[in-house]
């Protein structure tokens, strides 16, 4: 188990080299000068130089690569020619605000999904288990950042419940779940973000407890004047590895893929940092953005194998 | 059981017809192989490397004259159905020569991979991906004379001729995908797709095994009979002691990997001199309850390949098996007084220093019978020559 | 071959062998059949029929021109006489806009799938046929693409090139192209060890005539209920590119786009502002159910 651990870590680390080459060559596949893309259009003739030296623009690609990678490495992603500070603060501060959302999103349709995939699986082909179904289509099918447009017009503009956008007065820096007055803000992203996991896990719930209700051991169990509630625990402790492994990977998603629920919720996260450099073209930001959400995903899925070893004797070995 | 089923009479040694494809001569054996060897590495460890290895075959050699039948027979695990891939070539052998009909295979003169396969080829056994799913089996047929440049309708009505051949005839089948098929059925297209490019030798890995033994029977008829039309040769491999007893000329019993017996089905049957082959051949069901089989003949699983027992490789089962015998590998040894007919056993070798040597295949399993009065003078067999 | 004397003597000689009758059709007449079977499945691909239909007669079955606008006629609400639908900020007619949207927004959400499918399928049987280094470097290389969340791929990559439909297109692609790639992989890879494929090469066929005759039609089915599962994801992607703003470029209709433009009417007009929404949900439905249908119509065991 710990040579499988140990190879899994390994594993990791030639795929995030490959992520950063390819955050890398993003600076390349911009239009034009890949310098005209790192500084200020108002820069002067000294200041070009200055960066092109400082990039080492004037190297072979290779050594710029490694220039670049070493520079990451230490935390230093460039400077935002927006705001004139360090990406790595930019990104760091966001990041706070997309994990909040999206680990509440994930617990949220954790809980959900869990609950109508075992009652669908309880009851295949029942009416119970067609609901279940429709709802998870449903979730997978809903572009979710209409969905967010959707609980806006009716929570905020029809029924004035919740606030539209934003994340109140107390902004990402004194953000507390346990006060209403800031949590309400959270409600309606976390709710649209929760959508697409909700869809995904309720169709692996039922699919994994069906499954584990069909072996034969679970019929000896029933057999064996076992109660619903304990046969219920069992399906469901045999079917946490893959959920678990599922969950992990949606928290990815919903990390890596937060700049449309961000955008439409004005939820200064990564994604809005992205949406905002895409939008002002401010390369040295996306691309530290990016970098550090891919790798962030990386690290998740790297985590989510371990413990799912950890959880599933059965894949001790690989 | 098989007596029942025996429509065609024994086995005959046929002198082999004359045939235009013959390039060796009639004493030339088919195909000689030589020390084959292949074993599969096991890796793991954090790099992944090889850190043991599965002796699927290790340093085989036998013969097969033209127009036989040799059987090759085992406990599963042993590897001949290995073996079957090697003699194709579908894996490559780690060391070892062949030769088909005098010419060497793959050597820069001798048998390109592309002119052995077309003069041998391999009925598999039937399975459920014996045959590609999304092909009728008429299509299956024609596709290797395809491959060797034969054009679309020509071959579409050699595809046809070897159905009809196989027992399946084309108006009812030929359009047939094989899930409209049953096991028997399938195994008829298995053999007319082998016949397709007009092989000379056909190697038949557990080729009835997966049959109803009704079913097994018709096919092993019809084997018999396309034998005779076409010329064949046949390696039969089977772990079913009664089919090998039925269609082969000779036997060759395989144990983890190496060669222990060869002999002339005959004398393998009545006479069977290594322990293992001892052991198998009590195992066998009697068609007659009398004769029920009551004490296990052979306990234990094959002990694991990956690494064999020092020494004989039986030794661990082996109820005869002495000091010398985990330290000292058997070499192949010719029987004395029987022609054409190889043991690897000390007990086979009377000057080895094993207590019973010279009387193996005289003891059958205890049963002790008069000792064998030749010496082991005799010259050795063409198989010891060659090995 | 001769000897065609003996064949009805053997062919009668077939006791306890079952011989199957009737009709005998192949694997897809097989999947046909099954579909025309399946109601839900069928009324879900009449849904896509009908919306590639619109798009592609949009000049003839939109009632107004999709560009013009009338600073009158703003803000319509759905009913509006001579605007079923509608209109949108500009005053330009939705039900135009939303069936001229429907050509770039399908357009969108299909073709990425479509030469991701013949790409990583490509890539995935070359790789899960030969094994060994060449399926060690095509899988590596796909294994860091599919590091990258699927959203934060395409906005990087579209991002960077700075919008547009082109760079929309390219983008999408290059997200389905590694999971595609792993499903033909795995498919082919299996394939490789069966008894067939060895017949094939002990016939002495060489490898691309195998992988054109045996591997490509068994790794078909499970690509192709895949791929029909992707082009819901595709759409919604797509769509969303476009709300970002990196899709086309206005005044062209595309439903992303109009979502993300009518925002600012959400207070006046509500029902309208969501059309363009109901859209794409109305599409990536059907082709997620449509999936569903195609991948227990192609699930045969036989």
């Amino acid at each position: 188990m710990w040579i499988y651990a140990a190879k899994r870590v390994l594993y990791a680390i030639p795929i995030a080299l490959g992520v950063s080459v390819i955050c890398f060559s993003l600076v390349y596949l911009a239009p034009g000068d890949p310098i005209q893309s790192l500084i200020p259009p108002d820069a002067s003739a000294e200041d070009i130089a200055a960066i092109r030296r400082l990039y080492g623009f004037d190297k072979p690609v290779v050594f710029q690569y490694f220039d670049w990678l070493a520079r990451a490495v230490t935390g230093d992603l460039g400077i935002s020619l927006q705001s004139n500070r360090p990406v790595l603060d930019e990104v760091t501060r966001a990041f706070g605000n997309t994990l909040a959302i999206a680990v509440a999103a994930v617990i949220l349709a954790f809980v959900l999904a869990t609950f109508l995939g075992t009652l669908a699986a309880f009851n295949l082909g029942r009416p119970v288990d067609k609901i279940a179904t429709s709802i998870s289509t449903l979730g997978v099918s809903i572009p979710n950042y209409w969905m967010g447009i959707v609980l806006v017009i009716l929570f905020s503009v029809q029924w004035r419940l919740l606030p539209a956008t934003g994340m109140g007065g107390q902004g990402s820096d004194g953000f507390n779940w346990f006060e209403w007055e800031q949590v309400r803000y959270a409600i309606l992203p976390m709710v649209t973000m929760a959508m697409i996991p909700l869809g995904v896990v309720t169709r692996s719930t039922r699919s994994a407890v069906a499954d584990t209700l069909s072996q034969d051991y679970v019929q000896l169990l029933r057999a064996k004047g076992l109660g619903e509630g304990r046969v219920v625990w069992h399906a469901l402790r045999n079917a946490l590895p893959q959920m678990l492994a599922v969950m992990g990977l949606q928290l990815g998603y919903l990390i890596g893929g937060s700049i449309l629920i961000e955008t439409v919720f004005n939820w200064p996260g990564t994604g809005l940092v992205m949406s905002r450099a895409i939008l002002t073209r401010d390369i040295p930001l996306l691309q530290g953005t990016i970098l550090i959400l891919a790798l962030s995903f990386v690290a998740i899925n790297l985590i989510v194998d371990l413990l799912q070893t950890l959880v599933d004797p059965r894949i001790k070995r690989s | 059981m098989m007596n029942f089923f025996k429509l065609q009479g024994p086995a005959a040694r046929v002198a082999p017809r004359p045939d235009p494809r013959d390039i060796g001569g009639p004493r030339q054996p088919m195909l000689i192989a030589r020390n084959l060897r292949k074993h599969f590495p096991i890796t793991g460890g954090l790099l992944g490397r090889a850190v043991a290895s599965v002796k699927a075959v290790d340093d085989v050699s036998f013969t097969v004259q033209k127009g036989e039948t040799l059987g090759v027979v085992g406990e599963s695990g042993c590897g001949k159905s290995t073996l079957a891939r090697l003699l194709m070539h579908l894996v490559p052998p780690d060391s070892g020569e062949m030769i088909f009909d005098g010419q060497e295979v793959g050597a820069r003169y001798g048998l390109r991979l592309r002119d052995l396969r077309r003069n041998m080829q391999m009925v598999f056994q039937d399975s459920a991906s014996s045959l590609n799913p999304r092909m009728p089996i008429e299509e299956s047929v024609a596709y290797g004379p395809r491959v060797h440049g034969m054009g679309r309708a020509e071959a579409r009505a050699h595809a046809i001729s070897l159905l009809e051949q196989v027992g399946l005839p084309a108006r009812l089948f030929a359009g047939r995908y094989p899930h409209e098929l049953s096991g028997g059925q399938k195994q008829r297209v298995n053999i007319a797709r082998a016949l397709a490019l007009d092989p000379r030798m056909l190697i038949l890995d557990e080729a009835v095994s997966a049959l109803d033994k009704s079913v097994e029977a018709q096919v092993l008829n019809l084997l018999r009979r396309l034998k005779s039309e076409f010329n064949l040769t046949y390696i039969f491999i089977s772990h079913d002691l009664h089919v090998v007893q039925y269609i082969s000329d000779r036997v060759m019993v395989m144990y983890l990997g190496e060669v222990v017996e060869i002999g002339p089905v005959e004398r393998i049957y009545a006479n069977a001199s290594h322990p293992y082959t001892q052991a198998l051949l009590a195992s066998q069901l009697h068609a007659d309850p009398r004769n029920r089989v009551t004490d296990p003949p052979i306990t234990g699983d094959p002990p694991n390949p990956v690494n064999p027992p020092t020494g004989c490789r039986f030794h661990t089962r082996c109820p005869f098996a002495e000091a010398m015998c985990s330290s000292t590998a058997p070499r192949l040894h010719p029987l004395a007084g029987e022609e054409g007919h190889i043991v690897a056993c000390h007990m086979a070798d009377p000057s080895s220093g094993h207590a019973r040597a010279g009387r193996a295949g005289l003891d059958r399993l205890g049963m002790a019978r008069p000792l064998a009065a030749k010496a082991a003078s005799e010259p050795p067999c063409k198989e010891g020559l060659r090995a | 071959m001769s000897e065609m004397t003996t064949n009805h003597a053997i062919a009668a000689q077939i006791p306890g062998e079952d011989v199957p009758r009737g009709e005998r059709r192949s694997y897809w007449a097989n999947v046909r059949e099954r579909l025309g079977h399946d109601p839900v499945t069928l009324f879900f691909m009449g849904v896509i029929g009908a919306a590639v239909g619109a798009a592609l007669l949009a000049p003839w079955v939109a009632p107004h021109d999709p560009y013009a606008t009338s600073m009158l006629a703003r803000l319509r609400p759905v009913g509006t006489e001579g605007h079923l639908l509608g209109t949108d900020e500009l005053g330009r007619d939705m039900l135009s806009r939303l069936i001229w949207g429907a050509r770039t927004s399908l357009l969108m959400g299909i073709l990425p799938v479509l030469v991701a499918l013949v790409i990583g399928g490509f890539l995935g049987v070359i790789a899960g046929f030969m094994g060994g280094a060449v399926n060690m470097v095509v899988m590596r290389i796909m294994d860091v693409f599919y590091a990258f969340p699927s959203v934060l791929l395409a906005v990087a990559i579209s991002g960077t090139l700075g919008g547009g439909m082109g760079s929309g297109l390219l983008a999408l692609t290059l997200v389905f192209i590694p999971s595609l790639c792993r499903v033909a992989e795995t498919a082919a890879s299996q394939i490789r060890g069966l008894d067939f494929v060895d017949a094939a090469r002990a016939s002495g066929a060489p490898v691309y005539s195998i992988i054109v005759t045996h591997v490509v039609g068994n790794v078909l089915p499970p690509v192709l209920i895949y791929a029909s599962s992707l082009i819901s994801v595709s759409i919604l992607l797509a769509a969303g590119l476009s709300f970002l703003g990196l899709g086309v470029s206005p005044p062209t209709a595309d439903w992303g786009q109009m979502l993300s433009s009518l925002r600012q009417g959400i207070y006046m007009q509500p029902l309208v502002c969501a059309l363009p929404g109901l859209a794409i949900l109305i599409v990536s439905l059907s082709f997620n159910l449509v999936s569903d249908g195609l991948r227990q119509a192609m699930d045969i065991k036989s």
